[in-house]
């Protein structure tokens, strides 16, 4: 590790490295998450199954749901958008002290599953999670098919 | 949980367990105080809970998010529900007087200085 301080400007991201390590070992309670995700994985998303639908659930904290955009082509379901960073933080006089949370733009791509019907796609927003449920083709459920 | 951890943790809120999310922070300072942004998606004003204690301040929340029980995790980036974080206040802010706003899953916090602490401007008298 000490090998890799080269220059004054890789300091900060050994910081970074270095705290990282730190809280992972005096706080081995807190599981990894939206914090230990890569920058550009934003938003965090969950993935589910049920017997009628395919759920995705995409963590928008801070965004404005009118502005969050959702298409759907073919089998790929793309979530984009922006988040504007917070007007207090540019203030004249105002120093910054952590700035962990994403500003920017930002768009993730999923490809559904084949059983999931891209016609039939229902969006809801609460508390800053986008909730996005695609229903499964009636040709996948599993049916019953009698004898005559 | 073993009991050993349990007695250590005595002072939490039983509502959230040990395995909780870190929620991502943004802090300022500006000359009236300091701001606090937390992404605490999913979490409503009554799963909200922010606690001070001597100089600790501690914020815990529960995101609820509406699935049916018979869902089945293909994918997941967040496993818990849970948020927890807590901060060390300096001794010139006022903790009585946090100002908190929850939208949209964003906990907006103000902790204004006590007044000894505020920059003042010192007027010099021409004699």
């Amino acid at each position: 590790m000490i090998s890799s301080f080269q220059a004054a400007g890789s300091l900060i991201p050994e910081m970074n490295w270095l705290q990282q390590q730190l809280e992972d070992l005096l706080l081995p309670g807190v599981a990894p998450g939206i914090r230990g995700l890569p920058r550009g994985a934003f938003p965090a998303m969950n993935v589910g199954s049920t017997p009628d639908s395919v759920e995705v659930i995409a963590f928008l904290p801070g965004i404005d749901p009118k502005a969050v955009e959702i298409t759907v082509e073919r089998d790929l379901l793309t979530i984009s958008g922006e988040r504007a960073s917070d007007s207090s933080q540019g203030r004249d006089g105002a120093h910054s002290y952590a700035q962990e949370r994403f500003a920017g733009k930002f768009r993730r791509v999923i490809s559904l599953p084949q059983d999931a019907d891209a016609t039939k796609v229902d969006a809801t927003f609460r508390d800053g999670i986008l909730q996005v449920s695609v229903a499964k083709s009636e040709s996948s459920k599993p049916r019953r098919i009698s004898v005559e | 949980m073993s009991d050993n951890t349990s007695v250590t943790k005595t002072h939490q809120a039983p509502s959230v367990p040990q395995q909780a999310l870190a929620p991502a922070v943004d802090i300022a300072e500006t000359d009236s105080g300091i701001t606090l942004l937390a992404d605490m998606p999913g979490v409503s004003k009554d799963r909200l809970t922010i606690q001070v204690e001597g100089d600790n301040l501690t914020i815990e929340g529960r995101a609820q998010i509406d699935v049916p029980d018979s869902i089945e995790l293909l994918h997941s980036e967040v496993r818990t529900p849970y948020f927890r974080r807590s901060f060390v206040l300096s001794r010139d802010l006022d903790s009585s007087k946090i100002e908190a706003t929850l939208r949209n899953g964003v906990l907006n916090m103000h902790i204004p200085k006590s007044e000894q602490a505020r920059p003042r401007r010192v007027e010099v008298k021409v004699a």
